[in-house]
């Protein structure tokens, strides 16, 4: 049988039967678009004229529109999975095919918002990856198919072992061993990542513009007029830490809240097929799956906060895993040896060895040292130079300069702390490195999968004989960097890891 | 180690066989000649037609002297560092000025074969060859080739490459 390589081409017919989308879907579309449509239709009815009698008819119209559009869409709307691709047509004016093929699927992930579960509906999305990384197929998505449906489809295509049609369904839950579990004392450290942070900022961004819409300015409301006044009479001290504080509060909260919402119900599972899978979310319900043969490697992640409250977060280094914020997170921020054990797990670490990220690591030459220092001093020393010529030239700003002399030691701490971070090792299996000191990141990746070496040099590391060594791979970021490992050692470090790659290569 | 080869080097790499093609110095003067021009003409306008500040002319003096010393001076320094090599392990290159950089792909990774074409390229008969790896931050560019050089490496490597099966991750 020949197969259309393309991702839109002319359907073979393999005579596979054509499926729908779950029925419920006609009724759970038009309640979503009309949800989004409340405030719209809100306008529409209460602004005006009362004696208009055309109005509740335009309400009444779009809401006619949108049921048909659901049952349009539904109709329309087929899907089916052949022994070589997933396809996907829909729509009934602009007709769209998606055609993804099977070994190209990087990630099954279901996805259930409120509305969803209480139609016990769950969306599937599929991604695929592309040559090269960049101009990905993006897959299709399944929205939505009843959740039984969904977890089937992902065993089903996630397993690349089993590549014939779909099995006659098996309600069998296969053994799934579960690797981690939430922990309600982690809530600690969901104030401490900066996620949480710009959700908080979301959530109050979100809430001005819902009063906003209502035509309620927050200065109308009773007491925040008084406040603010009372607040601008008190001392500037009192007023600013005032604020402050209730900024704090709002952001713990939030964050606490958030964390809830997110990491609910959290299990970390590895499926009887080698599936990684992590479930979680109380409100929205999300399944997301990392398939075993995509997996690269693992990085620990310690922003400084939650460094500071001995915090990490694991993540996978998958294949066809982009860089999006929370690509690949295995594990809610949880205590530093729990993300390592997390980690281990996930490789398959057997009980002998330690954990791969807590492999203890060559620290990098003094130079390297030195370079932290100039890289974190010489620009806070420029401000510093600048606001003393900015004091001397305007006397009115010369309060600024002590200020900055303030900046001078806390450069000092981060460039001693980035230095302590520095390191590689290499073990049988990996190559583990780590750097970074706001965040910082400890990455094991899988020997197999480094497909590239890139190498820099700058000036002032060819003085001090460095180099920036890049493992390249096709999971995660792409790359990870071993910053200013000795030049010798980094090209002994690259050819051990690639036994072959660089033997004529080697001067 | 760091003398003695017409490639200053500080890595225990030998440097990639192959130079890349004379005219790539013609190429690399003409872009540093367009740059400077970008940055030289605004300059002129505004000091010709506003009669712009006395600075002004110190500028572009300088803009102009800055651009002809690198177009002297670095095409020939590039043309010395960018070198190239395909071995049955890997692409290798070597690139830069300043910050230089050393790239490996192993061939069996190579997913695509692509050749480019500028139009400051095709005017002095250049092209660029990029591999590309399945990672984002892997493709390997080969540039400044003689264009019929260019396509017959792109023809072998993608050759090459075809043979290996897998998606190549």
């Amino acid at each position: 049988m020949t197969v259309s390589a393309e991702p839109v081409g002319p359907t073979v017919d393999s005579g596979v039967p054509w499926r729908r989308l779950d029925a419920r879907m006609v009724v759970v579309e038009p309640v979503r678009t009309l949800v989004k449509l409340v405030p719209v239709l809100v306008v529409v009815l209460i602004t005006g004229s009362n004696g208009d009698p055309v109005r509740p008819w335009i309400t009444l119209g779009i809401g006619v529109l949108v049921v048909l559009a659901g049952v349009v869409r539904w109709r329309t709307t087929r899907y089916r999975i052949t022994a070589e691709r997933v396809e996907l047509h829909s729509g009934w004016l602009r007709r769209q095919r998606r055609s993804v093929p099977r070994d190209r699927i990087r990630t099954v992930d279901l996805t259930a918002s409120p509305l969803h579960r209480a139609f016990r509906l769950s969306v599937v999305a599929v991604r695929a990856a592309d040559a090269g990384g960049e101009h990905r197929n993006g897959g299709l998505t399944l929205d939505a198919v009843s959740t039984a449906e969904a977890e089937t489809l992902r065993r089903e295509l996630l397993d690349r072992r089993r590549a014939e049609p779909r099995p006659v369904e098996q309600p069998v839950e296969p053994d799934a061993e579960v690797l981690a579990r939430l922990r309600w004392s982690w809530l600690r450290f969901a104030p401490l990542t900066f996620s949480s942070l710009a959700g908080v900022g979301a959530i109050a961004a979100a809430a001005f513009n819902v009063l906003n819409e209502l035509g309620v300015s927050p200065t109308e409301v009773d007491g925040v007029d008084d406040a603010a006044e009372r607040l601008a009479a008190a001392p500037l001290w009192l007023a600013v830490g005032l604020v402050g504080l209730a900024l704090l509060v709002i952001a713990v909260v939030g964050s606490v809240v958030l964390f809830t919402e997110r990491w609910w119900g959290y299990r970390l599972t590895r499926e009887a097929d080698g599936t990684l899978r992590v479930r979680r979310g109380l409100l929205t319900t999300r399944s997301l799956s990392v398939a075993e043969e995509r997996l690269r490697g693992v990085g620990v992640h310690e922003p400084l906060l939650l460094r500071a409250g001995g915090g990490a977060q694991t993540r996978a280094l998958s294949t066809g895993l982009g860089r999006e914020a929370q690509g690949g997170v295995l594990q809610p921020p949880a205590p530093r040896a729990e993300a390592h054990r997390v980690a281990g797990a996930a490789l398959r670490r057997t009980g002998s060895e330690i954990d791969p990220t807590l492999t203890p690591l060559v620290p990098h030459p003094a130079a390297a040292r030195r370079r932290r220092y100039t890289r974190a001093l010489v620009p806070v020393l420029v401000l510093v130079a600048a606001a003393v010529v900015v004091g001397r030239v305007w006397p009115g700003l010369s309060w600024i300069w002590p200020g900055t002399v303030v900046l001078v030691p806390l450069a000092a701490l981060l460039a001693a702390d980035r230095y302590r971070a520095l390191g590689h090792a290499l073990t049988p299996q990996y190559l583990v490195s780590r750097l970074g000191g706001l965040s910082r990141r400890t990455v094991a990746l899988q020997r197999s999968g480094v497909i590239g070496w890139t190498v820099r040099q700058s000036p002032f590391q060819r003085r001090a004989g460095l180099v920036t060594l890049q493992a390249v791979t096709a999971a995660g970021e792409g790359g990870y960097r071993i910053l200013d490992v000795d030049a010798a050692d980094a090209v002994a470090l690259a050819d051990a890891t690639t036994p072959g790659l660089l033997r004529r290569l080697l001067g | 180690m760091q003398t003695g080869s017409t490639v200053p080097t500080a890595l225990p790499l030998r440097p990639p066989a192959h130079r890349v093609d004379p005219r790539a110095r013609s190429w690399w003067r003409l872009r540093g000649l367009g740059g400077t021009g970008i940055v030289a003409l605004p300059q002129l306008v505004v000091a010709l037609v506003l009669g712009g500040p006395g600075w002004l002319w110190g500028t572009l003096a300088a803009t102009v002297v800055a651009g002809l010393v690198y177009a002297a001076v670095v095409p020939g320094i590039l043309f010395r560092i960018h070198r190239w090599e395909v071995t049955d392990e890997a692409v290798y290159t070597l690139s830069g000025w300043l910050v230089r950089e050393w790239r490996i792909a192993p061939i069996s990774r190579v997913q695509t074969v692509d050749t480019e074409h500028g139009p400051l390229q095709q005017l002095l008969g250049l092209a660029s060859v990029t591999v590309t790896t399945a990672s984002a931050r892997g493709p390997v560019t080969i540039r400044g080739l003689a264009t019929a050089h260019a396509q017959e490496l792109a023809r072998q490597l993608t050759e090459t490459t075809q043979a290996t099966p897998g998606d190549a991750t």
